[in-house]
């Protein structure tokens, strides 16, 4: 019997790696462009100053980048040590962009982060140049892959279950690489990298303006970081567009939650906060459409008609067909070699009701619906942050074109307060794609309590006590190594920029 | 070309090939182990971190790609191993994820734990990390405690389909002298090539010097460790799989296999010679300074000798020896025959991986690594 205190652990302990992984990723995923950026202008204008920016941008990445390193390792192996039935179960697709991320991504990585880092006197200008790129697009290749596969368990596709090797298999590969969820997620994640990077680079520069230190750097560090920032949030804008049409589709449950929409319908209201509401709303937003049908939680349980007139099964139903294909999927195993014909008909019950196979292993209906305030909160600190950097990053572009920022001492306060702004933001945009997906690993598919490997609660709580204490001594030394490599600052200013 | 069973066996082929690779960049780990015994002064030590420093990240990334490639093409090793020998492997990447960072950290101001810590978390990684991959392997020839049931699936209480036999979910390898008897040796080669690689890549008398005197330690406790290792697989009863899939023991298999496969002995012997030759031809002259040159293929040929041994003629390369019916063979462990394919296309593009990670490491590396470099430049660690 699978514990809830296994799963509880072993949830907790997957979340704790993937939150920590992605405190240190989105800054690599931004840093990477903006130095990209600024060394590419060093090549081209021949101005050692923009080589001198480029390269404390980069001692700042490299701090950063090596943790991320170690928390993405342990979040790879943990599929299979927490989650090992997972890694049987869908092994057979799930193991493949892990695979190719790695052959296509960590190497490129791995190759020019040590050329960019170590080789500018090494390699000719323009291979380093094409090194610094190279690790950019390695670090972004990357984060396709995986998240291709994260799509995958929010929007199972291209897999069919064969019940002679107990797992599903993969029929359709580009069915997999090109899931529609996968490109939204792409885009929104990898680019709110890039809000993170340009909001950590406008945010230390406003420090130095404030301490009227390395004045003409940390203007041309805000104007690249700001254009950078605002094509990535108007990118994320646009993608988490499509983003929320796709989850109203393939995971009412999840935007049922995002809303704490108990009983849905046409013209569904938009909750800004509770008691604020944009009525039909929430309808344009999911279906594109006013008049859009979006179910609440009650109606997912009950079951309902959707706005193209299809009946969709209510929980009890779904359980109950769930029950059939696991029994089947037993009678199926019992005659396999002893009777075949038996066996054959247990396999077509099964096929006939292998699309709630995951039902099977859910025990009360209630348990399909996720913690509705870890999901609708986030997913309003996600977007109102989202917008307010926006702004921000409008202004302070604004400021520096009419070269007014360094006397909005104001604004530089509010662009250096936003740095952990944009973390939060980050934070709370997986909080809402992974919790609102509870209980499932693999939605509709394998529920959390089937994915878990069978271990003790206790061995799990260690594991996931060691991994909070070392993440957070990570945490705090990267933090405490970047404040003084910042205080130290670049020292790229001429003396008489500095007094003017 | 792309039948089921060549597929399976050129996904073994793949997989034992990057295990070779990442054994060789295991001299990263065991440069390390020799930080504070062959680096006297701090600019020696710092010769020894940046030397090595620069190269840590294909180890880790070679790493991570066994792990990827493993569980995209035996999915079934990948759940029943990470997933059982649980502490095995936590304490394999928690040694890991302390070398990832402490590079970077060493030596920067505020980094708390102070500069010798980190470096203490190198050394510490650098035996760790070998070792405890060494006794994974082992368990390829020895065995390990575990079930499989994949008719539990249909039980919605307990659905798990691997389980472990034992409550020390994967500390029992270290019961097993021959598991210990690996990790050791696969120490001491890394420490070997650790020492063969520094020796080609730092301008330094003094350190050079030291680097032979460990090197004559390390690769005579490698050899008789290897050799004594090599002596129990190949008398000692193997896992053998006949034609129905049926695990039965039989007497002296790793033997018959190298004897039955002739190609994969020679690929192995090569690999032998390479690294004898490195040792010896870089211990018998002081001038000679390319034995990691020599020694590092080696160690990729025989290290890729042994794991095709573990797997090819109907051998179980994950034995268990709770049921042997539920060892895991190259045929009953692997993903479906679209998934390798898919898989094998994919591949093809590893020679161009390579073709860049030689291009980026001669450029790198033209000039071995000296003091005086390290005194001019701010881009090191």
């Amino acid at each position: 019997m699978v514990e809830n205190a296994l799963i509880d652990w072993s949830r907790a302990q997957f979340a704790l790696t993937a939150c920590y992984h992605w405190v240190f990723v989105p800054l690599t995923l931004g840093l990477s462009v903006i130095v990209a950026i600024m060394e590419s202008i060093y090549v081209a204008k021949k101005d050692e100053f923009w080589k001198k920016t480029a390269k404390f941008w980069m001692k700042l990445f490299a701090i950063n980048f090596a943790v991320g390193i170690a928390t993405g390792i342990i979040l790879e192996f943990e599929f299979g040590t927490n989650w090992s039935n997972y890694s049987w179960f869908v092994g057979d697709i799930f193991g493949a962009p892990l695979a190719i991320e790695g052959i296509l991504a960590f190497f490129m990585e791995a190759t020019f982060f040590a050329v960019m880092f170590f080789g500018w006197n090494k390699v000719g200008k323009k291979f380093h140049l094409a090194s610094t790129w190279l690790t950019c697009i390695g670090a972004s290749i990357s984060a396709l892959w995986i998240l291709v596969a994260n799509a995958w368990m929010q929007h199972p596709a291209g897999m069919e279950f064969n019940p002679d090797t107990v797992r599903n298999e993969m029929v359709d590969f580009w069915a997999v690489a090109l899931n529609p969820v996968a490109v939204s997620k792409f885009f929104h994640s990898v680019l709110s990298g890039w809000m993170t990077g340009s909001i950590f680079v406008i945010g230390v520069s406003c420090w130095y303006l404030l301490r009227k230190r390395e004045v003409r750097f940390a203007k041309a560090s805000i104007r690249v970081a700001s254009v950078v920032g605002i094509v990535g949030t108007l990118a994320v804008m646009l993608s988490g567009d499509s983003s929320a049409v796709h989850v109203a589709k393939y995971q009412p449950m999840k935007l049922a939650a995002a809303e704490g929409l108990e009983d849905g319908g046409e013209r569904a209201p938009f909750s800004i906060v509770p008691g604020i509401e944009v009525p039909g709303m929430l309808s344009i937003l999911a279906t594109h459409d006013i008049n859009g049908y979006v179910p609440g939680i009650n109606d997912i349980l009950e079951g309902y008609t959707d706005s193209e007139g299809n009946r969709v099964l209510s929980a009890d139903e779904k359980k109950e067909r769930g029950d059939i294909a696991l029994a089947a999927f037993k009678a199926y195993r019992e005659n396999m070699e002893t009777d075949p014909e038996a066996a054959a008909g247990a396999r077509k019950v099964l096929e006939e009701n292998v699309e709630y196979f995951g039902y099977g292993y859910i025990k009360d209906k209630e348990d399909l619906v996720p913690p509705v305030w870890l999901v609708y909160w986030p997913f309003r600190i996600m977007v109102g942050l989202g917008c307010f950097l926006l702004l921000l990053m409008i202004v302070v572009l604004w400021a520096e074109r009419k070269d007014r920022i360094v006397s909005l001492t104001w604004l530089q306060w509010v662009a250096l307060c936003s740095i952990p702004l944009v973390y939060i933001a980050g934070q709370a945009g997986w909080i809402v794609a992974e919790v609102g997906r509870q209980p499932w690993a693999i939605q509709d598919l394998l529920p959390v309590n089937a994915a878990v490997s069978s271990l003790s609660a206790g061995a799990v709580r260690t594991t996931f006590f060691v991994f909070v204490a070392v993440f957070t001594l990570f945490l705090a030394i990267e933090i405490r190594i970047l404040l003084k490599a910042v205080r130290k600052g670049p020292a790229v200013d001429e003396p008489e920029v500095y007094n003017n | 070309m792309f039948e089921y069973e060549f597929l399976q066996h050129y996904w073994w082929f793949i997989v034992s090939l990057l295990g070779g690779l990442l054994v060789f960049l295991l001299f990263v780990q065991g440069g390390n182990v020799l930080i504070f015994s062959a680096g006297r002064s701090e600019a020696e030590r710092g010769l020894i971190v940046n030397s090595t420093g620069r190269k840590w990240e294909l180890t880790f990334t070679t790493l991570v790609t066994f792990g990827g490639a493993f569980f995209a093409s035996f999915p079934l090793f990948y759940s029943t191993s990470f997933g059982g020998a649980y502490w095995l492997w936590v304490l394999i990447l928690i040694s890991f994820v302390f070398q990832a960072v402490s590079y970077e950290f060493q030596t920067k101001a505020g980094n708390i734990l102070g500069r010798n810590t980190f470096r203490v978390f190198l050394v510490i990684n650098g035996f760790l990390g070998p070792f405890l991959l060494g006794m994974a392997v082992a368990t390829f020839f020895t065995g390990s405690d575990f079930i499989v049931n994949k008719d539990a699936a249909g039980d919605s209480l307990a659905p798990v389909i691997s389980t472990w036999g034992n409550g020390w979910h994967g500390l029992e390898a270290f019961t097993n002298i021959w598991n210990i008897c690996l990790g050791l040796a696969v120490f001491f080669l890394a420490m070997t090539l650790g020492a063969l690689y520094m020796i080609n890549n730092i301008e330094d008398g003094n350190i050079v010097l030291k680097l032979r005197l460990r090197l004559w330690l390390s690769s005579f406790c490698f050899l008789i460790l290897f050799v004594a290792f090599l002596l129990h697989i190949c008398i000692a009863p193997g896992f053998a799989v006949d034609q129905d899939g049926t695990v039965f023991m039989e007497k002296a298999k790793y033997l018959h296999n190298f004897l039955e496969m002739p190609a994969v002995l020679a690929v192995f012997l090569a690999g032998v010679v390479l690294v004898l030759c490195g040792i010896v031809k870089t211990l018998s002259s002081k001038k000679f300074r390319k034995g990691i040159w020599l020694a590092g293929p080696g160690t990729v040929l025989a290290v890729l000798g042994l794991l095709l041994v573990a797997g090819y003629n109907g051998t179980s390369y994950y034995p268990s020896t709770a049921d042997l019916q539920s060892s895991l063979t190259i045929a009953n462990s692997c993903s479906s025959q679209f998934t390798l394919k898919t898989m094998t296309i994919v591949s093809f593009i590893i020679p161009f991986v390579v073709a860049y990670i030689a291009y980026a490491w001669r450029a790198m590396d033209r000039k071995s690594l000296t003091a005086d470099e390290l005194k001019n430049t701010t881009d090191k660690y």
